[in-house]
């Protein structure tokens, strides 16, 4: 940059013509939310706490559980248990700051084109999920080199690439649901708790009423990502995934963004 | 520069912001004058591409804002100072600014400096800041991108007398340079020292815009005369409205005029001028008496 001062960057007072300048690239946004992540004590606690859980469910094992003859990829999928449940909570947060603290005022201002901004946040929420996750495989190779040398075996690295793979896929789905949310409803207590409510509620209701023990194969988040994280998808499976994504994180997800696209900034 | 043209926002049935318009040319500084609720922020956050208008145009060198590439390198807005994450220091607000703009971080040190808020102060959570830091921090979070035009929102809310001035001084500054501002603001006496125009707005519609010299102008002459039952007959014979006040005889006339009158009738004057800013306070509280909230009370 070579215009470093206050000075208007042009003197000639009376033109009307502002300076010709590039718009703000994609990724320059994406840095920017990620950072508004980690740059508050809330936000760093958040990922601290997640990352400490996932050591601590190892830990437990580890201390309590038989992990004798465990090898690495189950002990990986032990580690994320934590994030299925955390993940959620960090893409509400990622969605809902903007609200809360009533800076989209800033933000928007900075970049109108709102649709950048809200796929820069998602992607956010994401890769800070991708780190947590990296978090918890460096973990659980650790645990597993300790558990080794506690019952001096040798370590067994073998993994089931269809179950991390499936477990990676829920986690990214729970965490742009949690995204969804957040935007839909721009309150973080009250996006955690449907988040976490509605779900339930709806496997509840699924078990009393009969029609909905029909649909509930297809519209059951819980329920159609176990076959997922288990690494046994069929072609009917992917189905019933394609339908529960579509309903509990496509649809607030494109609600929330219409709202903020269309929506006034207060 | 900023051009308003026939801008509307209606909220069902409340018309916040009725069909106004007005330019702001480069090398002035605008006062957007209104009481609480008149509509100036609203205008504002049109004028910034945050709210739809339900009807009219706002554009900023021709272009609409949110069509701008890069805004803040063009204009800088500062809508609500109170609007920062609490947990934030000022110079991670600050940081946060010169990334989505894409200027270096050593600008964040130039513009702390240039508002006044010490290395110290920056450390410190915006919590922490009084109203009259998160003016200087968000009038420094505007100039990040070395914008010719400022859009300021009640800038001036709490700061101190010597604040107020400084701000004063760096948006005339901001001006003489062919910069634009425009400035929103409910108290009168803070933006007729500062503004070259005036667009007063109360409930919604523009009662009154001009040269803030003809609109203090246009708030009469205050005379004064020994011989005050001559004076006040040879003004009345030409014509000349007056009215009493504490400050002597006010006449709905330009000094010029209520001289000649006198020189004319022979009467020696004590005193004639203007009646400035306390005359442009009667002009405003009168144009705005009929729109503002206590009504019944003014």
């Amino acid at each position: 940059m070579t215009t470093l001062n206050d000075r208007p960057a042009h003197r000639d007072a009376g033109s009307a013509e502002l300076p010709q300048v590039a718009g703000v690239p994609f990724h320059r946004l994406l840095r920017v939310e990620v950072r508004k992540c980690v740059d508050t004590r809330a936000g760093r606690w958040l990922l601290v706490v997640i990352a400490a859980a996932t050591v601590l469910v190892l830990a437990a094992t580890l201390v309590w559980g038989e992990l004798a003859d465990l090898e690495y990829g189950a002990m990986f999928l032990t580690a994320t248990l934590p994030l299925l449940v955390l993940l959620p909570v960090l893409g509400i947060m990622t969605a809902t700051a903007e609200w809360a603290h009533r800076t989209g005022l800033a933000t928007f201002a900075y970049e109108p084109r709102r649709g950048r901004v809200v796929l820069a946040k998602a992607l956010a929420a994401v890769v800070l999920a991708a780190c947590l996750v990296a978090v918890a495989a460096a973990a659980s190779a650790v645990t597993l080199l300790v558990d080794t040398v506690v019952h001096d075996s040798s370590p067994d690295w073998s993994t089931d690439g269809a179950a991390v793979g499936g477990v990676l896929l829920t986690l990214a789905i729970y965490t742009v649901q949690g995204v969804g949310f957040g935007l839909l409803l721009r309150s973080t207590p009250l996006a955690i708790v449907a988040t976490f409510v509605i779900p339930t509620v709806w496997t509840f209701a699924g078990s009393l009423v009969e029609w909905m023990r029909d649909v509930q194969p297809w519209l059951d988040l819980g329920l159609v990502t176990e076959p997922l994280t288990e690494g046994r998808m069929t072609g009917e499976d992917w189905t019933h995934l394609a339908t529960s994504v579509a309903v509990w994180l496509l649809l607030p997800a494109a609600v929330g963004t219409w709202r903020v696209l269309r929506g006034e900034v207060k | 520069m900023i051009h308003i043209e026939n801008l509307t926002k209606r909220y069902g049935g409340l018309t916040a912001v009725d069909d106004i318009s007005f330019t702001v040319r480069p090398g002035t500084v605008t006062g957007f004058l209104g009481p609480n609720g008149a509509g100036k922020s609203t205008a504002l956050r049109m004028l910034t591409g945050l709210t739809p208008p339900t009807s009219g145009t706002a554009t900023i060198g021709g272009r609409r804002y949110a069509d701008l590439p890069n805004p803040a390198a063009s204009v800088g807005v500062m809508l609500d100072a109170t609007a920062q994450h609490p947990g934030r220091t000022g110079r991670e607000v600050l940081r946060l600014g010169a990334m989505t703009i894409g200027v270096p971080d050593t600008r964040v040190e130039e513009l702390l400096d240039r508002v006044g808020i010490t290395a110290d102060e920056a450390r410190r959570r915006v919590r922490n800041y009084s109203l009259g830091m998160r003016q200087r921090l968000g009038l420094a979070g505007a100039l990040l991108g070395t914008p010719r035009v400022l859009v300021l929102d009640e800038p001036a809310n709490g700061l101190d007398p010597q604040g107020i001035h400084w701000m004063r001084e760096l948006l005339r500054e901001f001006a003489s340079e062919g910069g634009t501002v425009l400035l929103s603001s409910h108290l009168l006496g803070e933006v007729a020292q500062t503004a070259d125009e005036l667009v007063i707005i109360g409930r919604g519609s523009i009662v009154a815009q001009g040269p803030t010299e003809e609109l203090v102008r246009a708030g009469g002459t205050v005379v004064r005369a020994e011989d005050a039952g001559t004076l006040g007959a040879a003004l009345a014979a030409a014509d000349i409205v007056t009215r009493e006040s504490g400050a002597g005889l006010v006449a709905e006339a330009m000094p010029e005029e209520v001289g000649r009158v006198a020189r004319d009738a022979g009467v020696a004057l004590s005193e004639l001028r203007t009646t400035g800013a306390e005359g442009l306070e009667a002009t405003f509280l009168e144009l705005t008496a009929d729109t503002a909230r206590d009504k019944a009370v003014a």
